[in-house]
């Protein structure tokens, strides 16, 4: 297990290889769907210092807000990556971002990104939900909560020994590539014999 | 027909909706179990299959979501002759809005036109109730939750199917299906269960699939044919190797349920509803007596 404490810098990253299992700590952002989209058409620069050198969580939660107004998380398992393909090789070259954690893993344009830019892509396990709610230990602030919803808004959490394991690396691996590649053939086989 | 209290049937409808979120059925964690068992010491399939069995535990101790796409809540009700439907539904979104103030639900609905999230998990369509009448003198709430991503992958394919050598015929269908599995790859959060839609137009072929996976896991088809397909297929799908979030592994697909409509001479849909391994489905019977049992 590597410890990862944000934020981090490119050399570190570009250690990382397909099949590492990491714990991550440090603070952090979630962005999804409809937050990718905004970032694409509006560029903020309110986003800057929650990117730089950290990761984006894709991940909509389940939360709890407490009476003295902050907020915990509940459930908070990594949403599917590959709806943010379009998007994602940029926002990770403009904002510097190191990683994104998600599941399912993402297509062409994004490996290319990370050799690019210095990333990896971190796959969290799909629906561990109440688990990995456990790891962020703080909630430090939302933005866009109004306008985007609970599970789409931009959470700004603190984790403590987040675990994922780098399936998309910054020297062209992909885990998702090598899995899809076997399960070709088999496929192959059982359809056409 | 028999009375029920409002307040009393709410407050249990509550507790199935919290019971489906928070404790995974038996039939699913003892399937679970057996692939983590089956994957060798100290491959990532077997850490994946023992970090989902802590969460699922987890999420049952705290009674917390296990997983926190709560889903499309599709329900299916069936009620004796005489019991109004419409009165039945206000009661399940009473009871689904406590659900998200009680964070065992998400709001899971936006408005596919401005965006917006209605904040209590209550739209146009959402939650899903399907409402059949039967011979029974009790009512029957079955509930689903099925999360994005799996629905995402989730796929309909008429037949024939020309790029994959697809007739109109069992082996047709055998062979859409393994492509759909392959397809998905980890996506939908693998481990999945297939339920199969064979027939009917787009819309009852897709319900029709879906209707397939409130079937328990180890149950088997009454029709003779249909079970072996489903055998043979799960049997089949295992050898892809996608295994657990595909990172490779023995169990790709922990069942494969499978159902038939008739079709027109036109038509040959087959509809793949492809369900993650966070297999919330749960019911509850409501007697005259107002006295419910939960399964």
């Amino acid at each position: 297990m590597i410890k990862l404490q944000l934020p981090i810098s490119e050399e570190a990253i570009r250690e990382l290889k397909i099949g590492d299992e990491v714990a991550i700590s440090g603070p952090m952002i979630t962005a999804r769907d409809a937050a990718h989209k905004y970032i694409y058409e509006n560029w903020p620069d309110w986003l800057k210092p929650f990117m730089k050198n950290s990761m984006i969580y894709h991940c909509g939660p389940v939360v709890k807000k407490h009476d003295d107004g902050s907020w915990s998380f509940v459930a908070a398992g990594p949403t599917t990556s590959i709806r943010e393909e379009p998007y994602e090789a940029s926002v990770m070259e403009h904002y510097h971002v190191r990683a994104v954690i998600g599941k399912g893993g993402m297509g062409e344009t994004t490996l290319a990104g990370l050799a690019k830019t210095g990333g990896v892509y971190l796959h969290a396990i799909g629906g561990l939900a109440a688990s990995l709610a456990k790891t962020v230990v703080k909630v430090h602030d939302v933005y866009m909560l109004e306008e985007l919803g609970v599970p789409e808004a931009f959470w700004h959490i603190e984790v403590k020994d987040f675990p994922a394991v780098v399936t998309m690396d910054s020297h062209g691996g992909s885990l998702h590539k090598t899995i899809k590649s076997q399960s070709d053939k088999v496929a192959k086989k059982l359809i056409f014999g | 027909m028999f009375q029920y209290d409002d307040k009393k049937l709410k407050d249990q409808l509550l507790e199935l909706i919290r019971r489906a979120a928070t404790d995974l059925p038996e039939d699913v964690v003892d399937s679970m179990r057996a692939a983590w068992k089956n994957e060798p010491e100290g491959s990532s399939a077997r850490s994946v299959f023992g970090m989902l069995l802590k969460n699922i535990e987890l999420a049952k101790a705290e009674s917390i979501p296990m997983c926190q796409d709560t889903g499309t809540n599709i329900y299916l009700v069936y009620i004796p002759e005489g019991f109004s439907m419409r009165k039945l539904t206000a009661l399940i979104h009473e009871a689904t809005e406590e659900a998200v103030e009680k964070s065992y639900l998400r709001p899971n609905a936006v408005d596919s036109i401005t965006g917006k999230n209605s904040g209590n998990n209550l739209g146009e369509g959402q939650p899903f109730i399907h409402f059949e009448e039967w011979d029974e003198d009790y009512i029957e709430f079955k509930i689903m939750l099925k999360g994005g991503g799996c629905e995402n992958v989730s796929t309909q394919y008429k037949l024939p199917d020309v790029d994959l050598g697809a007739d109109r015929d069992m082996d047709g269908v055998y062979k859409v299906i393994v492509d759909a599995v392959n397809e998905a790859q980890g996506q939908g959060c693998a481990p999945g269960i297939l339920g199969i839609g064979i027939g009917g137009d787009r819309a009852s072929s897709s319900l029709a699939a879906k209707i397939q996976l409130y079937r328990k896991l180890p149950d088997t088809n009454e029709n003779a044919e249909m079970a072996k397909m489903e055998s043979k297929l799960l049997a089949d799908l295992n050898e892809l190797g996608v295994g657990p979030m595909g990172f490779g592994g023995k169990t790709t697909i922990l069942g494969v349920k499978i159902g038939s409509l008739h079709r027109l001479p036109a038509s040959f849909f087959v509809s793949i509803s492809y369900m993650c391994w966070a297999y919330r489905r749960r019911s509850m019977t409501l007697n005259a007596k107002g006295e419910v049992t939960y399964d």
